[in-house]
């Protein structure tokens, strides 16, 4: 298990090599001077130039990339040259926020996926299918966005049960920063009060990103469980005399799961990129609305940055869902050793 | 009668698909005493395999019983409630699948497979070590070794004679009364086929249960069963004794059948049968073997022949011996 997850932390430094020569060159070829963006139209020409001297723009790409390698792989990805803060510190600011929401969708998507797809899959066709059948193709066509609004609408407008709007009420005083997940630090302090709070503030959010996820895995889950239904070990399970209950549990759901795991890397990941749309629109002080900031203001050093977190988180992912499925399909596993 | 511990009476199963509706079973019958040994031989798609699982109470969703009867000890499995079916199949009957591969369950270890088997075969609340105790001397009676090694193992990385062991010795668990085999070890080579069918004959002799023994290889029941059941096409054409029907076949279609097989001796390719399983959609009317049949008569194109008792022990479905 070792050498199948260092095989894949190898090769996902090549693809990030691959992604921050493709990034930097993008954000260095599309028109428009970063300098002049960064200090205003009222700035002399010289602070202009200066400006662009010291961010190395003069120099050729090559030079400007290998300079900008260095630096990061010393772990300084530069300074925002709109916070005017080193980017790395604006990320430790932000990022943790979206890392919470993200990780509350998924749970969330998970769970309702995993729940909406066995019984779906387990009595294929009823009532039940028809209506997810309904649900899904409506949770995969209809874009996070639309959710956003159309749950604004719901929660913030029509019953008023739900916070719309941040990370928590006023009124309520913000834990200590720790982790920078407001839910943990919350917990780490006792404050249960703020916890809940917090939560409630998360499930809009939480919801837009999840439901394209719960439809998407709920299906592949479905499909999974009645491609297994069919198999003989199913029928020689029960003429065993194994209970249903154990059967769908154990016998049914493990192999049909492992599909729907497969594509959840690219979900969680998908989930970030979701974020920008999303925490702009809840007014999430996270990642996502940063890096849409940054990308709007031409912002060199923060969105190479970000985008390089994103592509990092998207190798992680798929290598702890890697892990995942071998755990869960011994055959990957035999082959990995094999090899 | 009161012996009988297995009784298919008249079973009609169809399939439904979207072409339209399988006729497969076309009323069969047939019976197994107390610790008697049956074979069951026909074609490929000819309907033994819908049997077996109507028996178990396993046929797909789509499959439809019209019409029948499936007496266990005089109780009809087909009437029973979850639960009753339940405890047969728990302590009663159970079923060697034809694949071996396909009957375990990739992710899952044997191990815990075999334990689910051994945990839910009894009322009796058994402890893991015991459990674990039964799993290795099942695995053991099974002629596997190294049978620790094993219950750590998946299916993949075992042989393709380890894991036909292993769904004996799973089926063979929960059949205290009787075992269907279907076609064990068709898909291993002659060598281990042999050694498994072995393996089968002696399990079930030292254990004193029924057996219905499948395959489509003549040769392979012949050593092992009291009597065999020819089946055609969703019909069982003809019953006898072993000896008798290997000596004496009677049904033409059974006769046809033997000519198929490769001898040793006299040389040359066997002749095969003219024609094909027919279409289950549209079977033909009277004997669903006569448009294949070399003494076909007006007669069977239009009723289906009975299974009719002609002499001691022995049956046969045919307008020839009317």
């Amino acid at each position: 298990m070792v050498s199948y997850v260092a095989k894949r932390l190898f090769y996902s430094i090549f693809v990030l090599i691959g992604l921050s020569i493709l990034i930097f060159t993008l954000t260095r070829i599309i028109p428009g001077d970063p300098a002049r963006l960064a200090l205003g139209p009222l700035a002399p020409e010289w602070a202009v130039e200066r400006l662009r001297e010291k961010l190395h723009l003069n120099d050729p790409l090559p030079v400007q990339y290998i300079i900008w390698l260095k630096n990061a792989i010393q772990g300084d990805l530069g300074e925002s040259l709109v916070s005017k803060r080193p980017v790395v510190k604006d990320f430790l600011t932000y990022f943790p926020a979206t890392l919470e929401l993200v990780i509350f969708s998924t749970i969330i998507a998970t769970i309702l996926a995993i729940l909406i797809g066995a019984v779906a899959g387990r009595y294929a066709n009823s009532w039940f299918d028809n209506l997810a059948r309904i649900f899904t193709y409506i949770g995969i066509s209809v874009p996070g966005f639309v959710w956003a609004i159309l749950l604004l609408f719901l929660f913030g407008y029509i019953w008023k049960v739900l916070p719309t709007m941040g990370q928590l009420s006023p009124g309520l005083p913000r834990p200590p920063v720790r982790t920078g997940m407001m839910s943990i630090d919350a917990l780490l302090v006792g404050r249960w009060d703020v916890f809940i709070d917090h939560l409630k503030h998360m499930i809009l959010p939480a919801l837009c990103l999840s439901i394209g996820r719960i439809a998407q895995e709920s299906r592949i889950l479905r499909a999974g469980i009645i491609e297994n239904l069919k198999k003989d070990y199913i029928a020689a399970a029960i003429s065993y005399g194994i209970p249903e209950r154990r059967i769908m549990l154990s016998y049914l759901l493990k192999p049909s799961m492992i599909p729907m795991v497969a594509v959840m890397g690219m979900d969680i990941a998908g989930s970030m990129g979701g974020s920008y749309i999303i925490e702009t629109i809840f007014n999430w002080p996270g990642f996502g609305r940063y890096s849409l900031w940054a990308m709007l203001n031409k912002d060199l050093n923060a969105t190479i940055a970000s985008v390089m977190l994103m592509g990092m988180f998207f190798a992680i992912f798929n290598i702890i869902v890697d892990v995942i499925v071998a755990y869960l399909d011994p055959r990957i596993r035999v082959m990995e050793r094999a090899t | 009668m009161s012996e009988n511990l297995l009784e298919v009476k008249d079973l009609y199963v169809n399939y439904k698909i979207y072409e339209g509706i399988l006729k497969v079973l076309n009323g069969v019958n047939l019976t197994v005493k107390k610790k008697e040994k049956v074979g069951l031989i026909g074609e490929s798609g000819c309907g033994k395999t819908t049997t077996m699982k109507a028996i178990m109470r396993i046929l797909p969703d789509n499959a439809l019983i019209p019409n029948g009867n499936i007496f266990y000890k005089g109780r009809d499995i087909l009437k029973m409630s979850d639960d009753e079916i339940q405890k047969i199949r728990r302590e009663n009957i159970s079923m060697i699948f034809q694949d071996p591969t396909a009957a375990l369950n990739p992710v899952l270890t044997v191990g815990a497979q075999l334990m689910d088997v051994i945990k839910y075969s009894t009322d009796e609340e058994l402890t893991k070590r015991e459990i674990r105790e039964l799993a290795i001397k099942a695995l053991k009676d099974v002629a596997l070794p190294d049978p620790e090694r094993i219950l750590k193992n998946y299916p993949i990385m075992l042989s393709g004679g380890m894991r036909q062991r292993i769904c004996i010795a799973m089926a063979l668990i929960s059949a205290k009364e009787l075992l269907i085999a279907d076609e064990p070890g068709t898909n291993l080579d002659v060598t281990i086929q042999d050694q498994i069918l072995r393996l089968i004959g002696r399990l079930v002799e030292e254990r004193g249960i029924s057996v219905i023994l499948i395959s489509h290889a003549l040769g392979a029941v012949k050593g092992l069963v009291d009597k065999v059941y020819v089946m055609y096409a969703g019909d069982i054409v003809e019953m006898a004794p072993t000896e008798k029907l290997f000596s004496d076949p009677i049904h033409p279609y059974t006769q046809a059948l033997f000519k198929t097989v490769p001898k040793l001796t006299g040389g040359g390719i066997p002749e095969a049968i003219k024609g094909r399983i027919p279409d289950y959609i549209n079977p033909p009317k009277g004997c669903r073997f006569a448009p294949r049949c070399i003494h076909a008569m007006p007669i069977c194109m239009k009723e289906k022949p009975p299974l009719k008792n002609i002499e001691d022990e022995r049956e046969v479905a045919c307008f020839l011996y009317e």
